[in-house]
């Protein structure tokens, strides 16, 4: 008897709009992913894969099919659940960064830990400690406007860390980012990876990105065509 | 984990203090109009019963001409004389008569010199006007009847002719007329008019008619009554005993006016009253407006900060969450305008008492009402934009530019 996957879709769809303009943005996804991997997401624009992410992430719901997150089957829970499995299990980071503006870096890596009720004498150790395991020690007190590109997904990665998720959800995280800050960003979620065993999903356009997953699965239109095993470029 | 809120509400709102101010402005010139206006409209109040003390309240004045209002010019009736006052004394009703012969004069002592009013009178004038000594004393009967030089004089006068010297016994020349100072009134400040009542010098009645006036004329009498009497039967014996004393006829009006000073006094009472009502209304609306204000910018701000929520959302934040961080910063901020408010309706009211040489009269019930108020509005106006910034769906949110 194993241990069921920590993620689990089977026969999800997802549609938006009704009858004539109905757009099935995911149709009949079955997906399984254990604890551990470190899975790319790769698909041409609208195949779904911000949609399957939402969904994944318990952002959004299934129109049908089910969702099971640690074996626990998702479709019941209402927001305010949804947003307490968001706060103790998952970390995101975004294309755009997503960090608030006018608030330092420090803070912004705190917001988890004060969503999580810790008071700051147990959150700020955290914080700094997360912002240390991704290189920005001393840039605590800047504000996301004082930092560069890569410096600000750093600072996203760490808010990501800062709530010790089991999975981390990248959307195209390196989009923004010249590729040489990209493959900075990818070393440091693979060393996550590898060293803290955090499942991470991550949609991408680009394939040398991608190499860094340990398995590449292709959406075309809203469903899964391709789904195999890397190597993990080292 | 309030507390927290409470901070994290500090921190959005010192990171945008532009906005945080254009939030506030309308709960701080609201919360600071209503203080200004109750604080001055309870100064106001105050001076005004002081006033009503200082008129005595059981008091009548009575006026040659027919009844007016207010203090216009009247008709050439023929003026009171001293024996009308004495005829008065010996009503029942009446407990002290003061007869008045009013006059401008410059007085001089020493090398300073001050126009002020001289009023010529008797001895009863004090306790008509329930008006006491501070030195010195009355006039005696002899110096009224021997017209004699002798003047009590008020505190303006006395602080310009005299200074830190006693007054008491000094010289001092009313006009052409040297006279000794015998006595000194109690301070009695400003009057319902806004007049200072203490510019004033009293001489005997005689005085003022031979030696100033070159007359015999008595321009008002005052009527103090017994305790026991009421105001209407005062009125109606001084009334018949001077018709009769004037031969009016039957079917024929008064040719003089008796003014009951209690009912000026209920009369500027209610005014006052009916003024602070009004200018206080007046200030509770721009308080509403805003209130108004505050939700129209928090709206806006949700808006606005729409993708910040969906941050919060995607982090793990409740909706109940949100929900109380927008409503805190919104308390937080209608309160911080209502202490600003609070702090700037006191300063007005106290440069407005100052100017209008009334009290200053903060109400501690009233700061404690505008502060709960302020409060109220921040929750009451908060509400709205808070519960819509709880219920953005978290995708749309972040998807939001
Ligand atoms: N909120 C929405 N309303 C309507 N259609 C949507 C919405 N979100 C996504 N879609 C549609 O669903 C499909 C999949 O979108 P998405 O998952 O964002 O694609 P990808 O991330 O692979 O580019 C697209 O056709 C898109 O237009
Ligand atoms: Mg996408």
């Amino acid at each position: 008897m194993t241990a069921p996957p920590l993620i689990d879709l089977s026969a999800v769809t997802r549609s938006y709009g009704k009858g004539e303009a109905e757009v099935r943005a995911l149709d009949g996804v079955n997906l399984a992913i254990a604890k551990g991997e470190f899975v790319a997401i790769m698909g041409p624009s609208g195949s779904g894969k911000s949609t399957a992410m939402n969904i994944i992430g318990c952002l959004d719901r299934p129109s049908s099919g089910t969702y099971r997150f640690k074996g626990a089957e998702l479709q019941a829970l209402g927001n305010d659940q949804r947003a307490l499995i968001r706060r103790n299990y998952l970390g995101f980071i975004f294309q755009g960064f997503n960090l608030l503006p006018r608030t330092t870096a420090l803070e912004n890596v705190e917001l988890p830990l004060i969503y999580k009720g810790l008071p700051p004498e147990a959150r700020l150790p955290l914080a700094r400690a997360a912002l240390e395991k991704v290189g920005l020690s001393g840039r605590e007190a800047h504000d996301p406007a004082q930092l560069s590109g890569g410096q600000q997904q750093r600072v996203a990665i760490a808010r990501a860390l800062a709530g010790n998720p089991s999975v981390i959800l990248a959307d195209e995280p390196t989009g923004n980012l010249d590729s040489h800050r990209s493959h900075e960003i990818m070393q440091l979620l693979q060393t996550l990876n590898r060293d803290e065993g955090i499942t991470i999903v991550m949609v991408t356009h680009e394939e040398d990105i991608a190499a860094y997953a340990s398995r590449l699965i292709v959406f075309t239109d809203g469903r899964i065509t391709r789904d195999e095993t890397t190597g993990g470029r080292t | 984990m309030l507390w927290e809120t409470v901070r994290l509400a500090f921190r959005a709102i010192i990171r945008n203090k532009l906005r945080s101010f254009l939030t506030v402005l309308g709960v701080v010139i609201g919360v600071a109009s209503v203080i200004a206006m109750v604080t001055v409209g309870q100064g106001s109040s105050a001076q005004v019963s002081a006033n009503v003390a200082s008129l005595g309240t059981n008091v009548l004045i009575l006026r040659p001409g027919k009844q007016t209002m207010g203090p216009g010019p009247r008709d050439n009736a023929t003026p009171f004389t001293l024996r009308d006052a004495d005829a008065l004394s010996t009503l029942s009703a009446a407990a002290a008569v003061a007869p008045t012969a009013n006059t401008s004069a410059t007085v001089v002592a020493g090398s300073a010199n001050r126009a002020t009013q001289v009023t010529g009178t008797t001895a009863g004038y004090l306790a008509a006007t329930n008006w006491p000594l501070v030195t010195g004393r009355n006039f005696s009967e002899a110096e009224e009847r021997a017209a004699a030089p002798v003047c009590i004089i008020a505190e303006t006068v006395r602080k310009s002719l005299f200074g830190a010297t006693d007054p008491v016994g000094q010289p001092m020349r009313v006009k052409s007329v040297s006279c000794t100072v015998i006595g000194l009134l109690a301070p009695k400040g400003t009057g319902s008019f806004g007049q200072d009542q203490d510019d004033l010098v009293l001489m005997p009645i005689r005085t003022v008619q031979k030696r100033l006036e070159g007359n015999d004329d008595v321009e008002r009498i005052t009527v103090a009554l017994r305790k026991s009497v009421t105001a209407e039967r005062g009125i109606r014996d001084i009334a018949a005993l001077m018709r009769d004393r004037r031969r009016i006829g039957i079917g024929q009006e008064d040719d003089f006016s008796v003014t009951n000073m209690a009912e000026v006094a209920s009369m500027l009472t209610s005014i006052n009253s009916v003024l602070t009502g009004l200018l206080s209304s007046v200030a509770a609306v721009s308080l509403l407006v805003g209130g108004i204000g505050i939700m129209n910018i928090m709206l806006v701000s949700v808006t606005e900060r729409t993708r910040e929520i969906g941050i919060r959302l995607a982090v793990g934040a409740t909706s109940a969450q949100v929900l109380t961080q927008f409503l805190v910063e919104a308390v937080v901020l209608s309160i911080l305008g209502g202490t600003i408010g609070i702090a700037l309706g006191l300063g007005l009211a106290f440069a407005a008492a100052q100017f209008m040489a009334i009290p200053f009269a903060p109400q501690a019930g009233v700061i404690a009402l505008a502060f709960c108020f302020s409060a109220v509005i921040g929750v009451v106006f908060g509400f709205f934009p808070a519960r819509r910034a709880a219920r953005l769906d978290p995708i749309d949110a972040l998807r939001h530019q």
